[in-house]
């Protein structure tokens, strides 16, 4: 599926950032899996155009189908990343699988600026064990790491695999585990393979096995059809969570990653609600006639909501308690008070206010009172996000007509550094280890999502193949 | 997508939906000179606005309030546009505007909403002063989820930051 058309570009610094040359390029198309290999590109495009046409129509019509295709590009590449080879793995027995689990495993390291994985043109020998392993021939291919492993029938449906990671070097084993799971879920072994590795390398937990959330439009004008979407962290497994013929946003995952808290226009005004992914049962938490009701974001224990409310006169900032939608008032002031997001800590909300003129970011304690500003660089600083830790706080700066994502470092100052190109980016969102984040730029008329390495340096982009893709996501790390 | 495609889709959805006839306001980033405030010609009582004059009158048919980047306050060329719709009001108690605030795509989508609101505030604080009631007005925001132009330039935004003014009850 992965086709290499030159080698990844370097990219060093920001100055870069600007240049998008894709390299690696992986087609997707989920629903229609038959057509996936043997096709060339012009019939795969109207393939496609097919497939969204017939969604549409059944969305409208008959009901369920979720037919999306993603595109995944890798625009920037990073010479200095960690070189790690991943060896197809072997299979012992059974029927060819849907899933190149090392396929999968390169592309999560690719993604993550920190690993530079060998091109599988590249690999010359396929060890599946580590007696086999000759030391020598990934010396000389200047590989640091080498992972390796195998897929094993284990009956009933369900596969073993089994994978082990080498120091190359040192020629030592570092890791040797194994996941059983249904054939189905192999891209889910490969994401948490990826992690464990990511771990051992890096210190740093992985997050590859976890999910995003997005809201796609489809359509013009008063026939666009709005999707809220829960995807694989690489865009892989679209799932429709909900749809509307109204606008949608501001999905928010709840922090045991069960439900997304969302704004949906569908009542002709905004309204917050929250929906159960796994049942789809859904609930109304905000819904003032009057106003504005918007912005949800989650407690670090999944008990309340902030929201941003305009009933009161103009949107200041509330905590709604989930269970018994009581409402509590934090901000009072003339100002837009909006984009409000928890500390990690719980006792602290990070919000937008344009109280001084224009739009910045304050911080003040879920009880009210006084407000601090947080940021003085650039004309317009909104949407926060706060990293687990609570040292980074990514934001969108704008300065004149060019708003880009910046990565303000509380630790180091409140230093801030730029981490995308702009010039109408929007809505970051911190990877759950804070390594990456997803934001929203645009394209043309369109709008497409870009994940990027928190040091800016690896970007990669995921678009929906028609229609506008908006307001990603990252959502929470998933249970074992 | 391409055209052909875009247009048998929508063929196809309103086939599917039997539901099309949508409203087609005609929008005018500039707005043209208004020569008469009140046309008497169509009205039969007293001078007082009637609902079929929503449809002929030059002032009533125009809808859409444009704003200056950054900018909530109605500008001076949209006060005729403001005097008239609140003569209606005036007019017919009974009937009811919904005013929906929009922006340009600059800046986040929820710092949009209030901005849209801002700008419908605007609105419905003139139609009040020119003689609309408070209970005769909804403000409703849209951010920037509904341009009516997609472009990224002065132009198109100019045409998106608006505050449209839609007859919920006539």
């Amino acid at each position: 599926m992965m086709r290499r058309r030159a080698p990844l570009p370097v990219a060093r610094g920001g100055s870069d950032l600007g240049h998008t040359r894709p390299s690696g390029r992986v087609n997707i198309s989920q629903p229609f899996p038959p057509f996936q290999v043997a096709m060339n590109q012009p019939m795969r495009r109207t393939i496609s155009r097919l497939a969204i046409l017939v969604s549409l129509v059944a969305a409208f019509v008959a009901g369920p189908a979720a037919a999306q295709t993603l595109n995944v590009e890798i625009a920037n590449g990073l010479k200095t990343a960690t070189p790690i080879a991943v060896v197809p793995f072997a299979q012992e027995g059974g029927a060819p699988l849907p899933t190149d689990v090392a396929d999968v495993i390169r592309a999560d390291f690719n993604r993550s600026g920190k690993f530079r994985s060998l091109d599988k043109a590249d690999i010359v020998e396929a060890p599946s064990k580590g007696a086999d392993i000759k030391f020598a021939t990934w010396r000389l291919l200047k590989q640091d790491y080498l992972t390796i492993g195998r897929i094993i029938d284990a009956g009933g449906g369900m596969i073993r695999v089994e994978y082990e990671l080498w120091d190359v070097n040192r020629q030592q084993s570092l890791l040797a585990q194994q996941f059983t799971a249904p054939a189905g879920d192999l891209r889910g072994v490969a994401h948490q393979i990826a992690d464990q590795i990511y771990e051992k390398i890096t210190g740093v937990r992985g997050a590859f096995w976890t999910r995003i959330a997005y809201i796609t439009a489809v359509g013009v004008g008063n026939n666009t059809a709005y999707s809220l979407i829960v995807a694989d962290s690489d865009g892989f497994n679209p799932q429709v969570v909900a749809r509307s013929r109204e606008s949608l946003l501001s999905p928010a995952w709840s922090p045991d990653g069960t439900k997304l808290a969302y704004v949906s226009f569908e009542s002709g005004n905004s309204a917050v609600y929250v929906q159960n992914i796994g049942t789809g049962s859904r609930s109304l938490i905000a819904s003032h006639p009057k106003g504005i009701n918007s912005a949800p974001a989650w407690s670090p224990d999944g008990t309340k909501l902030a929201v941003s409310l305009s009933y009161v006169g103009n949107p200041e900032i509330f905590i709604i308690d989930v269970a018994s939608r009581t409402e509590t008032r934090v901000t009072n002031n003339f100002a837009i008070d909006t984009e409000p997001t928890f500390t990690p800590d719980g006792q602290s909300l990070i919000f937008t206010s344009d109280r001084s003129g224009k739009p910045q970011l304050y911080q003040t304690s879920i009880s009210g009172g006084n407000a601090t500003r947080l940021t003085f660089q650039g004309g317009f600083n909104a949407s926060p996000s706060v990293s687990y830790d609570g040292k980074q706080i990514a934001m969108v700066q704008g300065n004149g007509n060019v708003y880009r994502i910046a990565i303000m470092d509380r630790s180091l100052g409140n230093q801030v550094r730029f981490v995308s190109p702009g010039n109408v980016d929007d809505s970051p969102s911190f990877a759950p280890n804070a390594s990456m984040l997803l934001y929203a730029a645009s394209q043309g008329t369109r709008g497409v999502l870009y994940a990027v390495s928190a040091d800016g340096l690896v970007r990669q982009r995921l678009v929906l193949s028609d229609g506008d893709v908006r307001e990603p996501s990252w959502g929470p790390y998933r249970q074992r | 997508m391409n055209k052909t495609v875009r247009v048998t889709l929508a063929a196809l959805l309103c086939v599917g939906a039997v539901a099309c006839q949508k409203k087609q306001d005609v929008k005018q980033p500039v707005q043209p000179p208004v020569q008469t405030t009140v046309d008497n010609s169509g009205a039969n009582t007293n001078g007082k606005y009637q609902p079929s004059d929503l449809d002929t009158d030059a002032c009533l048919r125009q809808r859409v309030v444009y704003f200056d980047f950054d900018k909530n306050e109605v500008k001076p060329e949209f006060q005729q546009i403001i005097a008239c719709h609140a003569k209606y009001l005036q007019d017919r108690p009974s009937s009811a505007i919904s005013l929906e605030g929009n922006t340009d795509e600059r800046g986040t989508r929820e710092y949009n909403l209030g901005l849209g609101e801002r700008r419908g505030n605007a609105v419905s604080s003139a139609l009040q002063a020119a003689g609309g009631s408070a209970g005769q007005l909804n403000v409703v925001s849209y951010g920037k989820e509904k341009p009516t132009c997609r472009e990224h330039n002065d132009d198109c935004w100019s045409k998106n930051r608006r505050v449209e003014i839609v007859y919920t009850a006539k």
